[in-house]
């Protein structure tokens, strides 16, 4: 009897929680390193999205990067970041190392509050608690202050944490992980469907970029946008693309996304902003 | 024994048919009908393939006659001798994971991304293929 109580909780335990989020990190890196081995991709590479594995595309966005096109924004948002509250108060004052070179660490588990938090998350909270109102999420000056946040982070490897002895926090890991891989939308893909299996293949003309390495240069400048845009702008994109209804930027849903995703991207280098198609 | 083995097999084999005449019940209607129809639905099954508010089939299939094809996909040629059997290949193109339960091909019957009756069509320009 005892035995088979032992029996039933190793099985359940099983169930909830086959892998921890250590082992699906190896595993995942260790499948996109394989997948592009002949490429000769490295780890480090994949900050560069589609082009650390498209040669025919890199050409034109190296030519991109050499006029960044999201220059104007990182000026923009350090006039922002700098610039006193009325309270004379400046963002430096809600952040650590005064919001410098911390990119890398976000979003990270509040024990706290239970929340995953992001950085636009704390950017807006940093104006509330000083008296000014929030941004709006997906672009504009969030996004310019983010772009210089990250800017600033240059060359840190992300660093996010999921503490594995707090159940809350894995409550928090698995809900992304599950958006992840969950088929979804009329079209009933995945993001692991389009950015994992299919990585590296065309959709119409489109190279799909491996998800390993996707968060590394948010916030991005894309051209079809004609501006800047957060990450969550972009899962909006992606759950439309699949005629899925999308989630609102910042919800619960997105910010146990982005935690999962960037975990997945642990020990690569910041290079935000970045520019797209 | 081995005439239960027998059963067996018809019984499943007729639920198997059983299916396919489901799935082909439309297809085989249309097969009595002109060729000249059979022509104006493969000229109509292509326009919805090629449809990206549609079939959308480029976009993981090259296809001939398409244009910015994708690779997710196998190229679509030599049908008849892919799909012998008809019904198989509108199985495929109603839902995918019949075949193959991993498969990212979308489900454009179960899903109703596409009408009973525009699988049809496009199962005839496949065919055609
Ligand atoms: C139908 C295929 C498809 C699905 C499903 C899909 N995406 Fe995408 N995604 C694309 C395409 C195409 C692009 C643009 C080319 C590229 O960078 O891959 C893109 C781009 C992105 C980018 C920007 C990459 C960069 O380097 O800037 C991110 C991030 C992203 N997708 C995340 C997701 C997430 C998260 C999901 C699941 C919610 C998802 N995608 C689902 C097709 C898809
Ligand atoms: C999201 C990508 C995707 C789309 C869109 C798609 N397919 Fe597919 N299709 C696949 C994949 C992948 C396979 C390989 C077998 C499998 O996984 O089911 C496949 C296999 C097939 C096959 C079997 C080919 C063979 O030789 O075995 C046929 C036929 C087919 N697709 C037809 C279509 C048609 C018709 C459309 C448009 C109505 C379409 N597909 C749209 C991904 C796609």
């Amino acid at each position: 009897m005892k035995y088979c109580l032992i029996l039933l909780m190793l099985l359940v335990s099983s169930i909830v929680q086959a892998t921890t989020p250590e082992e699906d990190l190896k595993n995942f890196r260790d499948y996109y390193l394989n997948l592009f081995a002949e490429k000769g991709v490295k780890l480090n590479d994949f900050k560069d999205g589609v082009y650390s594995i498209d040669k025919v595309s890199r050409e034109s966005w190296e030519a991109v990067e050499e006029f960044p096109p999201y220059e104007i924004a990182i000026d923009e948002g350090k006039t922002l970041f700098q610039t006193p509250f009325t309270n004379g108060k400046t963002y430096a004052s809600c952040f650590k190392n005064e919001g410098k070179g911390i990119r890398q660490d976000y979003p990270y588990f509040d024990a706290k509050t239970n929340q995953v938090k992001t950085l636009e998350m704390e950017i807006n909270e940093c104006r509330e608690a000083n008296g000014e109102k929030p941004l709006k999420w997906k672009k504009g000056d969030i996004a310019k202050i983010s772009a210089y946040m990250a800017f600033t982070s240059r060359g840190n490897k992300m660093n996010v944490i999921i503490p594995q002895d707090n159940p809350e926090a894995i409550k928090w890991y698995e809900r992304g992980r599950k958006h992840f891989y969950a088929k979804r939308g009329q079209l009933n893909l995945s993001c692991a469907n389009c950015h994992k299996d299919a990585a590296g293949k065309k959709i119409r003309a489109d190279v799909l970029s491996p998800a390993l390495g996707h968060v590394t240069h948010f916030p991005v400048y894309r051209s079809k946008w004609g501006n800047l845009g957060t990450l969550h702008r972009r899962y909006g994109g992606c759950n439309k693309q699949v005629r899925a209804l999308p989630f609102p930027a910042q919800s619960e849903e997105y910010r146990a996304l982005e935690y999962f995703h960037s975990y997945m991207s642990n020990g690569i280098e910041v290079n935000g902003p970045g520019a797209r198609k | 024994m081995q005439r239960i083995k027998k059963v067996l097999v018809a019984s499943s084999l007729s639920v198997i048919i059983g299916t396919g005449a489901m799935l082909t019940s439309n297809v085989m209607a249309d097969a009595s009908k002109e060729s000249s129809d059979i022509e104006a639905m493969i000229a109509e099954g292509k326009k919805i393939a090629f449809n990206r508010k549609k079939g959308n089939c480029l976009a993981c299939h090259e296809i001939k006659g398409g244009v910015l094809p994708g690779n997710i996909g196998p190229i679509l040629i030599s049908i008849k001798a892919r799909f012998p059997d008809k019904s198989k290949l509108r199985e495929q193109i109603w839902d995918a994971s019949i075949a193959k339960p991993d498969t990212i091909m979308v489900p454009f019957g179960r899903h109703k991304v596409l009408t009973e009756d525009e699988i049809d069509k496009v199962v005839e320009f496949i065919y055609s293929l």
